[in-house]
């Protein structure tokens, strides 16, 4: 053989995940995960073959109901042919740095179903309501050929916005009750939603908090630039499956005004997300290779640490020291 | 920082009993010993056990059992992972097993068998002790 049988091994593999092979698949996702350096290559070959799936994220706050959702959605898109990926997130403890991922529960009839791919991931201490490791395995999922990717964040609050960047479309979550309207102005996660869903809405007050939503989201065009898509405000009861149809059909709307107008949203979106992507892999990286450079130089972080703690110096002059010895 | 492998592990209840209290302990135990665990509820068949092992990557599956119906399901879970090339996935059980079964099950390959009065950290400790995390996939 002209090559190495190391490297046919490789070529092995990307052809495995392309052909839909689960194990292959699966373990990919785990060293994507845990940082191998391996990943990284196996990833580089399986770039030229995503873009085709459409990724919807669900966020929320715990409890609100995004996985009985994603569970019932799945059943419409496996109705329609296409074979789903579905990324669900949940929280790592800060204190043993284990966790519990539970998201599976409310998705069992899907188990048995070739079509459809269930990952459950914990953040392992990284903020934003995904983990670091998410975009790669949403383009792991897109280039095995899953036709729609669904991406359920950990259970978030008001500043969690990541999704945002990571998905075409953005479905927004709330219940009946969740607070008043100081809450829903704040900032940030009501800015995300290009579909916005009160579920559990046989809940009293149901209809107050959609028209409470209604007011915002044309308060918030208003001011806006891009008027051109109004977010739909629809009433759903996950476990019933009341108002899914419709909640699947927004979804579908919205991607075909993503990928239809003329007028650059499709662009933007792609823009955020290759931005995003590429910011990410730069910052991972870039403190990867610092610290291993000043690790090869016998330069531990710990003395640094420890200057620290001492006084003896401070966190911003330090970074600015290590900065300018490298770079030069 | 980077390239340090978590082990995760696959809590879950095959069968008809839907007494998962044990199983909720054990998934907290093993969370707060570190691991990643996977927990699926009551009333799985050993066809979505193994499903949700190779689909989750697991380094090993736990199944507890209170009803008696071990002798139909941990073979067949057994089965099914050699099926799909996944016997490196270990399989340890918890729960109440007439004597005379545990070797039986030890027979087809269920690594341990932990019965009532098992102390938790003895459980962590023997995962942590005789469990690897997989090798990496080559690039």
């Amino acid at each position: 053989m002209s090559h190495s049988p190391k490297k046919t091994y490789a070529m092995t593999i990307v052809d495995l995940i392309l052909a839909g092979d689960l194990r292959a698949t699966a373990r990919l996702l785990r060293d994507i995960d845990d940082e191998l350096p391996t990943a990284r290559n196996i990833l580089k070959k399986l770039y030229p073959h995503t873009g085709k799936a459409h990724v919807v994220g669900f966020t929320g706050s715990p409890g609100v109901g995004k996985s009985t959702l994603v569970d019932q959605l799945t059943t419409r898109y496996r109705q329609e042919g296409l074979t789903v990926g579905i990324l669900a997130v949940d929280p790592t403890s800060p204190f043993s740095g284990g966790a519990i991922l539970g998201d599976r529960i409310r998705m069992q009839r899907h188990f048995l179903d070739s079509g459809v791919f269930i990952r459950s991931l914990a953040t392992r201490g990284h903020f934003g309501g995904l983990t670091r490791s998410t975009f790669d395995m949403i383009n792991v999922l897109d280039a095995m050929g899953k036709d729609v990717i669904l991406v359920e964040t950990v259970g978030v609050g008001q500043d969690e916005v990541e999704i945002a960047h990571s998905a075409h479309t953005t479905v927004l979550v709330t219940v009946p009750g969740m607070g008043d309207e100081v809450q829903a102005i704040k900032a940030g996660i009501m800015e995300i939603g290009s579909i916005f869903v009160v579920n559990k809405a046989d809940r009293e007050g149901s209809r107050g908090t959609v028209r409470e939503l209604r007011n915002l989201i044309e308060l918030g065009l208003r001011h806006s630039e891009d008027a051109s898509w109004l977010p739909p405000i629809l009433e759903t009861e996950g476990v019933k499956g009341r108002g899914i149809d419709e909640l699947h059909l927004a979804i579908r709307r919205h991607k075909e005004y993503l990928f239809a107008n003329d007028r650059g949203q499709l662009d933007e979106v792609l823009r955020k997300r290759a931005r995003n992507q590429l910011i990410e892999a730069l910052k991972d990286e870039a403190l990867k290779t610092l610290l291993q450079r000043r690790q090869a130089r016998g330069l531990s972080l710990d003395v640094l640490i420890r200057k620290i703690i001492a006084h003896e110096s401070d966190p911003y002059s330090l970074v600015q020291e290590m900065l300018s010895e490298e770079l030069q | 920082m980077n390239g340090e492998r978590k082990l995760r592990i696959l809590v879950a209840k095959p069968g008809l009993d839907g007494h998962d209290r044990g199983a909720r302990i054990i998934a907290r135990a093993f969370r707060d010993a570190g691991f990643e665990v996977v927990y699926t509820g009551c009333h799985q068949t050993p066809e979505q056990i193994v499903s949700t092992a190779i689909q989750e990557d697991v380094d090993i599956i736990g199944l507890s059992i209170l009803s008696g119906a071990h002798t139909y399901s941990f073979p067949r879970v057994m089965e099914l992972l050699k099926e799909n090339n996944a016997e490196d996935i270990t399989v340890i059980g918890g729960g109440i097993f007439p004597l005379e079964d545990i070797s039986k099950l030890k027979a087809i390959g269920i690594k341990e068998i932990f019965e009532p009065g098992a102390k938790i950290e003895d459980i962590t400790d023997w995962v942590r002790q005789n469990v690897q995390p997989r090798r990496a996939l080559a690039s």
